[in-house]
């Protein structure tokens, strides 16, 4: 069966280092899910091409048709691979912004990947004090390895390389274990979702 | 098909020239637009109700019966009343009053407010918004239908032998509208009582309210209420209308870039594109209007955002001129031409007291017809 994997990332530059790990991730997951015969699409989502419409629905309150259809396809994948960059020792205001634009339940039992690049190896731990907290809130499943980049990983790739091929395996595992694992979403038009029982006695008094 | 304004009577200093009215001033001009609504021609005046500045209304009965004292036609309605943190005794008891002061010219919109720090003004939460709203309306309905009411529920005290007075003009209470942007706990809840809908979807893309509203036919149907093309619907929307389209975006720019509600976000043109905002000439805003009935089925009410913002009174006027002379005829001759035949129009006072009369005549002919029954059978045996 198609497995699809969306990559998130926040990287601002062109290339970024961001999308240039966001990508390895996205490759070593995608390789360890062919390797057990799966199929594999790929669809890389580049944050600051949404920035706009992300400040504007915080005003509006409502996503544009861009971001709405990505956020659909966000909430619709098998697999997320997600990358930051380091600000200020935590995410980026933009990630954290696509974050919060997601519909409550979107990344609900959703295998994750998480990432982030840095200047300096001192910012690694980003990945356990920011990111992972936020993605335990969504509940979605990350994996256990997750992959900092700093500028000096990119002049020794052998052992970047090593960290990212775990993670990938690791990402491969959790889709294939997870089938079925992810909940039914009941969507907001399941009247029987209406079931908290006083709504009907209340209607029929 | 009704066509209307509603206002939310927010004081918004005017980005072009620095002036905020003050609170007398805008209640007044509210009065005045009303008044004018009547007099180009447009059939309904909706009041928001706001506990919180930069609004005013806070006391809608107060304004709309003195609206009715100057008006003979226009139909006055509120967007929306707190079925949330209103006391339903109370409601219950304000509208009656109304009805009869404002001779049944008057129907009314539940809506639960969204404004988190406004319920425990009122001794409520946010968080029980739905549920307030389910329960609060059974009640409402029990005190305009039934003489005598005893009840207990969760969320005020209980009622022993309490007859909500005045009575509803000629024993009918007003039609009632359900508003909401996001809920379809609220569709279901108008959908169960055959209430009508109203979707105000002026901030929102059209895809949502297709499903929202998509939702409300199916359950207005599955109630036993009609065919799901038979479901009242009533729609928002917001128009900026001059003789030019050039002139409308020139003129409106400043208010859409500097609104409470959406300014400092999307461009104007990207709105206009995502929502039924139209800004434009008299053409423009009628062909955008009738989109509408496209995504959404025939529906019965119009009702137009017109002054907001900080526009000034007199633009306001000019816009209901225009609205009012060029585009609301089109726009009534249009749509009724298209609609079907077994389409209903919003129920108004007078067709809900022949509704009324015409089911006590028929429950008293099957009364008399079981009554000669028995006789004749009495006097066969």
């Amino acid at each position: 069966m198609t497995r699809r994997i969306v990559v998130l990332s926040a990287g601002l530059g062109s290339p970024s280092s961001s999308r240039l790990l966001a990508d390895r991730l996205a490759a070593a997951a995608s390789r360890a899910l062919r390797a057990e015969g799966e199929r594999v699409e790929v669809e890389v989502v580049e944050l600051r091409e949404h920035a706009v419409d992300l400040a504007n629905q915080l005003v509006t309150g409502f996503p544009s048709t861009g971001l709405g259809e990505t956020l659909d396809r966000v909430a619709a994948a098998d697999a997320v691979v997600a990358v930051s960059p380091v600000f200020n020792a935590s995410y980026s205001g933009l990630f954290k912004m696509f974050v919060d634009a997601l519909p409550m339940g979107s990344l609900d039992g959703v295998p994750v990947l998480l990432g982030a690049t840095g200047g300096s190896t001192r910012h690694s731990l980003v990945l356990e004090h920011a990111l992972r907290p936020l993605f335990a809130y969504l509940r979605a499943t990350t994996t256990s390895t997750g992959v900092f980049a700093a500028t000096e990983d990119w002049a020794s790739p052998g052992e970047l390389d090593a960290r990212i091929e775990r993670a990938g395996q690791e990402l491969a595992r959790l889709v294939l274990g997870s089938g079925r694992a992810r909940p039914a979403s009941v969507g907001p038009y399941d009247v029987s979702a209406f079931s908290f029982a006083r709504f009907d006695q209340q209607l029929s008094a | 098909m009704q066509f209307g304004i509603f206002t939310v009577g927010d004081v918004t200093t005017d980005p072009t020239t620095g002036r905020t009215p003050s609170e007398a001033e805008r209640i007044k001009a509210m009065v005045t637009i009303a008044k004018k609504a009547e007099e180009v021609g447009l059939d309904v005046f909706a009041t928001g109700e706001h506990h919180n500045r930069p609004f005013v209304p806070s006391s809608p009965t107060t304004m709309l019966g003195y609206v009715a004292a100057q008006t003979s036609r226009l139909l006055l309605s509120t967007s929306t009343t707190l079925i949330t943190t209103n006391d339903p005794v109370k409601i219950a008891e304000d509208y009656a009053m109304l009805q009869h002061l404002a001779d049944g010219r008057v129907d009314l919109m539940m809506g639960r407010g969204n404004t988190g720090p406004v319920y425990p003004w009122f001794g409520k939460d946010v968080r029980d918004g739905i549920a307030l709203a389910v329960e609060n309306y059974a009640l409402l309905r029990r005190l305009w239908t039934e003489d005598v009411v005893d009840w207990t529920g969760e969320f005020r005290t209980p009622l022993q032998g309490f007859t909500s007075t005045p009575r509803p003009l000629d024993g009918v209470p007003p039609f009632v509208w359900h508003g909401s942007i996001r809920s379809p706990e609220i569709a279901e809840q108008a959908a169960y009582y055959g209430d009508g809908f109203f979707a105000n979807h002026i901030f929102w893309p059209t895809d949502h309210f297709q499903r929202l509203i998509g939702f409300y036919r199916d359950r207005y149907e599955h109630h036993g209420h009609g065919t799901r093309d038979q479901a009242i619907v009533g729609l928002g929307g917001q128009a900026f209308i001059r003789s030019s389209s050039q002139d409308a975006v020139r003129e409106f720019r400043p208010y859409f870039d500097n609104a409470p509600v959406y300014g400092h976000g999307p461009a104007l043109e990207d709105y206009m594109r995502e929502t039924p905002l139209s800004v434009g000439s008299p053409q423009q805003v009628i062909e955008k209007t009738l989109t509408f009935r496209e995504h959404f089925g025939d529906y019965q009410r119009q009702l137009f955002l017109a002054d907001h913002a900080g526009l000034p009174l007199k633009t306001v006027l000019e816009q209901l001129d225009i609205l009012g002379e060029q585009v609301v005829p089109v726009l009534r001759r249009e749509l009724d031409a298209l609609r079907p035949a077994h389409v209903p129009d919003a129920p108004t006072h007078a067709s809900l007291v022949l509704a009324a009369r015409q089911a006590d005549a028929a429950e008293t002919q099957d009364g008399a017809a079981e009554l000669s029954g028995l006789t004749s059978t009495g006097r066969a045996a």
